[in-house]
């Protein structure tokens, strides 16, 4: 038996801290830390509510437009706005625009490079890829930083900059376009489409959208050469390394569902999957248990939740609360999202072998073409001349809840409203889900039991490749978990 | 000329400096620092080493064996609870992470803050400021934080605030490019040590929406095209940035976004005193002025201007979409 304590953690957005314990060449036991800790909670209580608006997104730079939409979400729920149809659909575009450049940054910048690691120098992919997705200076950083650039300039069109825009209010957007700036939003993304269809799939977005069962998908893989693609490429890698068998968790997936439509239904469905079944998300079910955090206080749903610090907390070992659904841990992200909203490649990958890293992975670049794709109608659907925003009017008692969906899960803001000014304001962010420590019962959090039996080959090294891969397929943005 | 080394550390803040940075472009990150020859020793988001990997990097500039030209720190400083540091532990050294900045701030040749936070303490100081969060020379609008006013890196500078929430790629990047040229001397610097580059202008030049100002045609709601200064907090014509002349992603900015400018920039914006998104003033004057103008001079043409206000202006300052065209001018036959 041999404890090693891996970290500071590379390409995760913020700093984390993983302990494992080791036995017989496998992982035993894993404690997650989430080391820093900066009180958003805290700071929010007393500002006008609308203040949110300015401080909520810089929760996290990552995901700061998810953060934006939960905010308004909780405000307008609050409040009983409205937004226009209009107003939905240029907040989803600024949404989506966020969460496919945090996917494709997963991918090139995150995720890829640990096979350019000299573990696997004698694999006789590892020079083409190595040369591919080294960081900073592999081929694909720079051509994707080109692509992603160029495709934030939807943002800056729509959002005014990013991160940290202001454009999305409890009653619309703040930013109308006109027709002409209408055709240059599709010239963005219609860009940014030829980027994917060159290099990520090196297939139209319409033919990795359909892919509709695993042979669909091996059929797709023999006829796409890892060469021009580097969805195929990842693939090969998959299976070359095994990542199909590593870092399965509970197996039970949440979503909020995402890109909320005109009527109110989102465009990906929200649920719970669990054993092959779909079963209806009960918000009321969720709760924050802080016995294995440096907080005090007892287990609350989040409505009712605090956030007092308490470093001498005995059995504490991360900032992190450890959010439950009904008790249980769930795992969400793109995976989550795509299995809940009933996408049939996704379903058939989850039942063969669960949540893992490979599906994670195929999960996320499955998705980004499906919301291209999406981003394409919903400019289409934008009619200039019709408002953008209406106003709102503020109440001085009352309450609301925000959903959304951030690349990498679920996204929930719990807001109090007393005289006019901000009671409670509780967050649980994607992370907090899935790098959530223990809780009373002893259960660990999604990551923790992913970690759970990693077959350690390199026994004695520092940084098993294993752990490292488990870690990120989660794309963990540890500032937002503990915010 | 061997290459200019920066080790980049990330506190108590979103990581949105660094998000903002890959969004550098013509040319890109990777690029720009290739060709200014700039090599990153550790980044937390970007580099491949990882873990002990990492740690070894710190290790060799602390035992001199490896040049360390700049020591870039994004998010604040957390000195809490109680001066332990312990509200953030750098992972996997058990040590607080302001232990690390000071060590290394001691032997860098250039100490950089990126972004608000590192250099004042930004939205992590609001609030109740819980973590006693800092910048690393100032603590909001005074010289201290936590280096201490007398601190001065290796080439004899203060540390170099390069604020912002977020910084634009290419204000951190010019900073660093200019330095790795030996070109960024104290004289470059302002009154809270940022480089005059980019705060010798106002966020109000180049905005789109300067007609409206002229005229005091204001915006009444999120989304109208008027001038945002009067109701609804924008703060453009006091911040020190050049955010319309050199702008974000393509064509943005905050006013071209359609909402205030909150003057991000500056230490203690995260505490204007009011609701961001108001302007609160007396008898209908805004309590916060343009910078440079006397107030008798701003009533006197605020009132003017408002008399002489074009009913084209008048109607479109408060629409989402252009209601009124200029007139053609008729030519004298």
């Amino acid at each position: 038996m041999s404890r090693l304590v891996m970290g500071p953690f590379n390409r995760v957005e913020g700093d984390l801290e993983v302990q494992i314990e080791t036995a017989d060449g496998r992982v035993s036991s894993a404690w997650v830390n989430s080391p820093l800790y900066r009180g958003f909670e805290q700071i929010l209580l007393g500002k006008a509510p609308e203040d949110a608006l300015v401080y909520a997104p810089r929760v996290c730079g990552v995901c700061s437009i998810s953060q934006s939409v939960a905010a308004a979400h909780a405000l307008a729920d609050a409040y009983g706005a409205e937004t226009p149809p209009n107003g939905v659909h240029a907040i989803n575009l600024i949404h989506a625009n966020e969460n496919l450049v945090d996917h494709l940054t997963h991918f090139y910048l995150f995720f890829m490079p640990d096979f350019a690691r000299e573990e696997y120098a004698a694999r006789p992919w590892h020079e083409t890829v190595a040369q591919r997705f080294r960081a900073v200076h592999g081929s694909a950083a720079a051509e994707f930083l080109q692509a992603r650039a160029e495709f934030m300039h939807l943002m800056g069109l729509l959002a005014g900059k990013w991160p940290h825009s202001l454009a999305i209010q409890p009653g619309g957007c703040t930013r109308a376009v006109t027709p002409r700036e209408r055709l240059h939003l599709g010239n963005i993304v219609g860009s940014f489409r030829r980027f994917l269809e060159k290099r990520v799939f090196g297939s139209p977005l319409e033919e990795i959208a359909a892919l509709d069962d695993i042979a669909a998908l091996r059929r797709w893989q023999e006829t796409h050469a890892p060469s021009r693609s580097d969805f195929a490429c990842f693939l090969e890698l998959a299976d070359d390394t095994g990542l199909a068998s590593l870092g399965r968790a509970a197996d039970r997936f949440m979503s909020y569902g995402s890109y909320r439509g005109p009527e109110g239904a989102t465009h990906f469905a929200r649920g719970v999957w669990h054993d092959g079944r779909h079963s209806r998300l009960d918000i009321d079910g969720i709760t924050e248990d802080v016995s294995h955090s440096w907080m005090a206080g007892e287990t609350e749903p989040p409505a009712r939740g605090l956030t007092q610090p308490d470093p001498e907390r005995q059995d504490a070992y991360s900032w992190c609360k450890a959010p439950r659904l009904h008790g249980g841990t769930v795992e969400v992200g793109a995976l989550a999202r795509q299995v809940v909203d009933g996408q049939p490649l996704i379903r058939e990958l989850v039942t063969e072998s669960g949540g893992n890293v490979r599906n994670r992975v195929i999960a996320r670049l499955l998705e980004t073409a499906r919301v291209t794709l999406a981003m394409v109608a919903w400019i289409d659907a934008l009619r200039p001349g019709e408002p953008f925003h209406v106003p709102t009017r503020s109440l001085a008692e009352c309450a609301g809840v925000g959903l959304t969906e951030a690349a990498r899960g679920s996204l929930g803001h719990w807001l109090t409203i007393e005289d006019g000014r901000i009671r409670n304001y509780q967050i649980i962010s994607p992370t907090t889900w899935n790098f959530s420590p223990r809780d009373a019962n002893g259960r660990p959090g999604a990551l923790e039991q992913a970690l759970e039996n990693t077959p350690i080959d390199d026994d004695g090294a520092n940084q098993p490749i294993a752990v490292q891969h488990i870690v990120r397929s989660f794309d963990p943005c540890m500032v937002c978990t503990v915010h | 000329m061997p290459n200019f080394t920066v080790i980049w550390l990330q506190s108590g803040g979103c990581g949105g400096c660094t998000m903002s940075l890959l969004c550098a472009e013509n040319p890109g990150l990777t690029e720009r620092l290739e060709d200014a020859g700039i090599e990153l020793l550790w980044h937390p988001s970007l580099s491949q080493a990882t873990g002990g990997e990492a740690l070894q990097q710190i290790e060799a500039v602390l035992g001199g064996q490896r040049r360390l030209d700049a020591l870039c720190v994004e998010g604040s400083l957390l000195r809490g609870p109680n001066g332990t540091g312990r509200f953030h532990v750098l992972a996997g050294t058990g040590r607080a992470m302001i232990d690390w900045v000071r060590e290394l701030a001691a032997v860098a040749r250039h100490t950089v803050a990126v972004g608000t936070c590192a250099a004042f303490g930004g939205v992590t100081a609001g609030g109740s400021n819980p973590t006693d969060a800092c910048g690393l020379q100032y603590d909001g609008r005074y010289p201290g934080g936590l280096l201490g006013t007398g601190y001065r890196s290796g080439a004899g500078l203060p540390v170099i605030n390069v604020a912002g929430c977020p910084t634009h790629p290419d204000w951190v990047l010019d900073t660093l490019q200019l330095l790795a040229r030996d070109e960024l001397a104290a004289e470059h610097l302002d009154q809270f040590a940022r480089p005059s580059m980019y705060t010798e202008h106002l966020a109000h030049h180049g905005c789109p929406r300067n007609e409206f100002y002229e005229y005091k045609a204001s915006a009444v709601q999120p989304s109208d095209l008027g001038c945002m200064m009067e109701h609804l907090g924008c703060l453009g014509t006091q911040a020190h940035a050049d955010c319309n002349t050199r702008p974000w992603n393509g064509e943005g900015s905050c006013t071209r976004g359609g909402y205030a400018c909150i003057n991000c920039a500056a230490p203690e914006f995260e505490e204007p005193g009011h609701p961001f998104l108001e302007t609160p003033n007396v008898a209908g004057i805004p309590i916060g002025l343009p910078t440079d103008m006397p107030k008798a001079w701003f009533i006197a043409l605020s009132s003017l201007a408002k008399a002489a206000t074009p009913a084209r202006i008048k109607q479109n300052a408060r629409a989402d979409h252009i209601v009124a065209r200029p007139s053609r001018k008729t030519r004298r036959s």
